[in-house]
């Protein structure tokens, strides 16, 4: 079962392609990291899966009644700006402004959703507080809990542990791992290895090479590598 | 004081000024509501450079002997509000330069024009009353009262509807772009309601002080309170406070009303700014 069938499709922008022939697959409760040097291409990819952008050739598609406006999305570090007033619920609940398209306020059942998130997440005290007062973490997994709301069946997330110090990290990492062994497809951006071979299941490396593996295959690969790389410094 | 108080009872049986209470109470309300959004969303200012086009549309209205300008003043607004919010967008002339530039712009020929064709015989009168609304509210007709309603229930309607959408896109606009919210849509939406709201307040304050009415509420309010909807709520309440207090200084004691409300607006922020200081220890 896929959700989304990437079929070599080349992004980039004005023209100039930053990753070419790309192909993947994402299925229902699969967790897929995708790797990459900074400039390869990661976050542009995400953009085009968000169709944010178009991508420079090819197409992609969506698969099993799987809806684009149902993805939650979790952007890398957001610019916020410094005086705005907001509480915690009122950002988690703008989540849901997806699939409410025309109704001017939010449902019971998704109160209740943004409750129970809140309760999952551990931030269901700080929702009274003020956003721009909450710690790093604190604000990143207010942000997750908002991706959480708009999505239905699959969550993207742009390196949601940035700025982040390594105790809030692993949190963030635990909470991410737990949302999709309740089923949700992740989609992960990342350039943290030990994290991908922890969590993933599925591994797409951006760049100049692009691959899709599985983690069996990938680990088998770096494996490889490894064994190469030693060869070949013996031999110097 | 019992004087004073009957010398209001008066004045309140003109039906001009209770028009002016009636249109002083909604501009207040719609520019308050959106005054949160716009100084988030750092539009405030093409909110003054839209006043001032709007004082070049008046000036030509005037010279073309136009009897009811609104019905140019507006559309000219809107139309400089979409194109201001594009030229926001790309990046040939910068945002503040292209707000900056039509501004003056329309400042300066709007009174080249009146100076030139004008044929009234109080020139300097005529322009210091479209630029500070000094007695213009005063002379309202039951027309444009009846204009200012239908505009200021549009404006609130607009708000009502589109309130958390506005949260969404003020907040974060790349995520409400992403969870497929048209973000195109309601920025221009939103510098159609901007245009009505200066055109609406610049019959009360004149077109130079109608960023303040904007601005002033939506600080004040940000300085006490947190969450969007509470800041939003205060700016209302404090906005259409202060305009009442200064249209009532204002007919009691002779003032001119548009820099009466504003002055009484910043004695408002200073004092919201004093207490949100003593609420935060």
């Amino acid at each position: 079962m896929s959700q989304l069938i990437f079929e070599n499709i080349s992004i980039g922008y004005e023209g100039k392609a930053v990753a070419e022939n790309i192909s993947f697959s994402v299925g229902q409760g699969d967790y897929l990291c995708i790797l990459g040097a900074n400039g390869s291409g990661k976050s542009t990819l995400i953009k085009t899966i968000l169709r944010l952008q178009e991508p420079l050739k090819g197409s992609f598609e969506s698969c099993d009644g799987f809806n684009f406006g149902e993805i939650g999305y979790l952007p890398q570090q957001m610019e916020m700006q410094r005086d705005f007033p907001a509480s915690v619920q009122e950002i988690i609940m703008s989540g849901f402004l997806n699939r409410s398209r025309f109704l001017p306020f939010y449902k019971r059942s998704e109160k209740q959703k943004a409750e129970q998130i809140m309760n999952t997440l551990e931030i269901f005290e700080l929702r009274k507080s003020l956003y721009r007062n909450l710690s790093g973490g604190q604000k990143q997994r207010v942000l997750l809990a908002r991706a959480m709301c708009a999505a239905v069946g699959m969550i993207l997330l742009d390196e949601p542990a940035s700025g982040l110090d390594s105790r809030a990290s692993s949190e963030m990492y635990e909470s991410i791992s737990r949302i999709n062994r309740d089923g949700t497809t992740v989609i992960m951006v990342t350039h943290d290895h030990a994290v991908a071979m922890k969590y993933a299941s599925h591994i797409l490396c951006v760049g100049k090479k692009v691959g899709f593996y599985t983690k069996e295959e990938y680990c088998g690969r770096v494996v490889k590598n490894n064994i190469f790389d030693k060869g070949e410094n013996d031999n110097a | 004081m019992h004087e004073l108080i009957n010398k209001f009872c008066v004045y309140l049986s003109y039906p001009f000024v209770r028009y002016a209470f009636v249109v002083g109470i909604l501009v207040a309300l719609c520019s308050s509501l959106l005054g949160v959004t716009l100084v988030l969303k750092r539009f405030s200012f093409i909110g003054d450079g839209l006043s001032h086009v709007a004082f070049g549309a008046v000036s030509v209205a005037t010279v073309l002997g136009i009897s009811d300008n609104m019905f140019l003043v507006l559309p000219v607004t809107i139309i400089c509000a979409v194109l201001l919010l594009k030229c926001g967008n790309n990046a040939k002339v910068k945002g503040d330069a292209a707000i900056a530039m039509v501004s003056v712009g329309a400042l300066g020929v709007g009174y080249l024009i009146m100076n030139i064709f004008s044929s009234s015989s109080n020139l300097n009168g005529d322009v210091c009353t479209t630029l500070f609304g000094s007695a213009s509210i005063m002379t309202l007709t039951a027309d444009k009262v009846r204009l200012c309603i239908i505009l200021s229930v549009i404006v609130v309607g607009f708000f009502f509807v589109f309130y958390h959408k506005l949260f969404s896109i003020t907040f974060d606009e790349n995520f409400a772009k992403a969870t497929g919210i048209n973000v195109n849509a309601y920025n221009l939406m939103l510098a159609v309601v901007i245009a009505v709201i200066v055109v609406l307040a610049m019959n009360l304050v004149g077109s130079l002080l109608v960023s303040a009415l904007i601005v002033f509420p939506a600080l004040s309010s940000m300085s006490i309170f947190r969450s969007f909807k509470s800041v939003t709520v205060f700016s209302v309440i404090i906005s259409v406070t202060c305009t009442s207090i200064g249209i009532i200084i204002a007919i009691l004691a002779s003032t001119p009303v548009g820099p009466t409300i504003v002055a009484i607006d910043l004695a408002g922020y200073l004092i919201c700014r004093v207490a949100g200081v003593i609420v935060r220890r």
